[in-house]
């Protein structure tokens, strides 16, 4: 029995067997319909995400399978003081499959230490997020045609972007790859994180504070949401946060064949003006996590 | 007792120097009732000083712990005064239940009856992280 906990769990051969999978569910969903006919699949969601909740569950449904679950630590048990052990031994005993949200880092690998189904890491804290990542390499691979040989610009906040990490630790595996890091010097990607991705495994990589000077070099940009409460003073923030925003004026220098990524929800991040630009990619990347979720749960649950 | 001679027990020599009271510590060895002997600062060839713990009992010790506080221990077994067996301690690939996170936010913080388990990561320095939140040690 397999639980997806992190990322790298997964092999590149793997990874590229769901990105497969996904796009032939794209393709043609009718063969799907009744993939997961009488399987229950249980949403833990002890944080709420109802973004990440709505997409586990349309996938599910849309594989005719059920859900279940709860949302919130108010309405369910753990509010009450009851261990992630417990509710997951009890849980495995309704559901098929568990996706759990968590606020602690770690839960969801206690959880699939002590459940009998598999279990889907859905966030756990700001450490992993695994079917995130998954539906950035899909994004990748749908629009770019191949996970090889892409400069990848990874903008705004390095520091604490979870999704930031692990798709870094994704995309190292791959052939070709080139690393650009935008960010402000208070939120630059942490030692260990380039240590283990980029500079033990000798793939190129730029760090800048400037998205102008790097734009047209970059095959790939994943924007993330710089935070107020990230930063010491107000000041920095309010100096800082406008080289983050991606407007069409930043764009163009840009590549034709650049695309957008986010792992929304944005705020103001990216101009609203850039999402009629076909190179805005992140509500594609948002469908495709659906499609990508359809093809783990069938991985995990040994459906062919 | 002569430190030298022990019946049957445990030699745990080559430990740091300065090291053989955390490692009395955390094998709860003041527990025991039989004779333990620590000899601090002891000449040594390799290490130019060294630090001995003899345990005049066959205890069962989780040689992790050692391996742990002072990598390159070596451990001597003796029975009936005679070395049987002896070991050479390196660094442990995981930790069990020897230290806890020390991040609050990570699921060991509050969730009962789970193990604390961390890995040694195989980068340039020995470093040690939390399986569950991936923090060091
Ligand atoms: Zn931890």
């Amino acid at each position: 029995m397999r639980s997806l906990i992190d990322i790298l769990d997964l092999t590149t051969e793997e990874i590229d067997a769901l990105i497969e999978k996904a796009k032939d569910i794209m393709l043609r969903p009718d063969a799907y319909r009744e993939k997961c006919r009488y399987k229950k699949l249980a949403t833990l969601f002890f944080e709420p995400s109802t973004r990440t909740r709505l997409s586990f569950e349309a996938a599910m449904l849309e594989l005719g399978g059920s859900v279940l679950g709860f949302s919130e630590a108010a309405s369910s048990s753990s509010a009450k003081g009851e261990s992630v052990s417990d509710t997951v031994k009890i849980v495995s005993g309704y559901a098929d499959i568990i996706a759990m949200r968590h606020f602690k880092e770690g839960a969801p690998l206690v959880a699939s230490m002590k459940s009998d189904v598999p279990v889907i890491n859905a966030g756990d804290g700001g450490h992993n997020h695994p079917t995130q990542t998954l539906a950035d390499l899909l994004t990748i691979k749908r629009e770019k045609g191949s996970l090889n040989d892409l400069t990848i610009g990874l903008c705004g906040d390095l520091k604490f972007g979870r999704t930031v990490h692990s798709l870094i630790a994704a995309m190292s595996r791959y052939k070709g790859i080139k690393f650009t890091l935008i960010s402000p010097d208070e939120l630059k990607l942490p030692s260990y994180v380039k240590n283990t991705y980029i500079t033990l495994k000798n793939i190129p990589c730029t760090e800048t504070n400037s998205l102008e000077e790097v734009m047209s070099n970059l095959d790939i940009l994943y924007m993330t949401r710089v935070q107020k409460e990230r930063f010491f003073n107000e000041e920095d923030y309010l100096r800082l946060k406008d080289s983050y925003i991606l407007t069409p004026d930043k764009l163009k220098n840009a590549k034709k064949e650049l695309s957008i990524l986010h792992p929304l929800p944005r705020v103001n991040e990216i101009s609203t003006e850039v999402d009629s630009d076909p190179r805005a990619s992140y509500f594609r990347q948002a469908k495709n996590g659906k499609y990508i979720r359809m093809a783990l749960i069938m991985m995990l649950l040994g459906v062919e | 007792m002569h430190i030298d001679d022990i019946k049957n027990g445990i030699v745990i020599d080559h430990i740091i120097a300065g090291k053989a009271m955390e490692i009395y510590n955390m094998l709860s060895l003041g527990k025991l009732d039989c004779t333990v002997a620590i000899i601090k600062n002891a000449p040594s060839k390799k290490l130019g000083k060294k630090d001995i713990i003899k345990i005049d009992s066959d205890i069962d010790i989780n040689l992790d712990v050692l391996g742990y506080i002072s990598p390159n221990i070596t451990v001597a077994f003796v029975k009936n005064g005679k070395i049987t067996e002896k070991k050479h301690i390196g660094l442990p690939s995981t930790l069990t239940d020897i230290i806890k996170c020390k991040n609050p936010r990570c699921i060991t913080s509050t969730e009962p009856g789970i193990h604390h388990i961390f890995k040694l990561s195989n980068g340039n320095t020995p470093v040690y992280s939390c399986i569950y939140c991936d923090t060091e040690a």
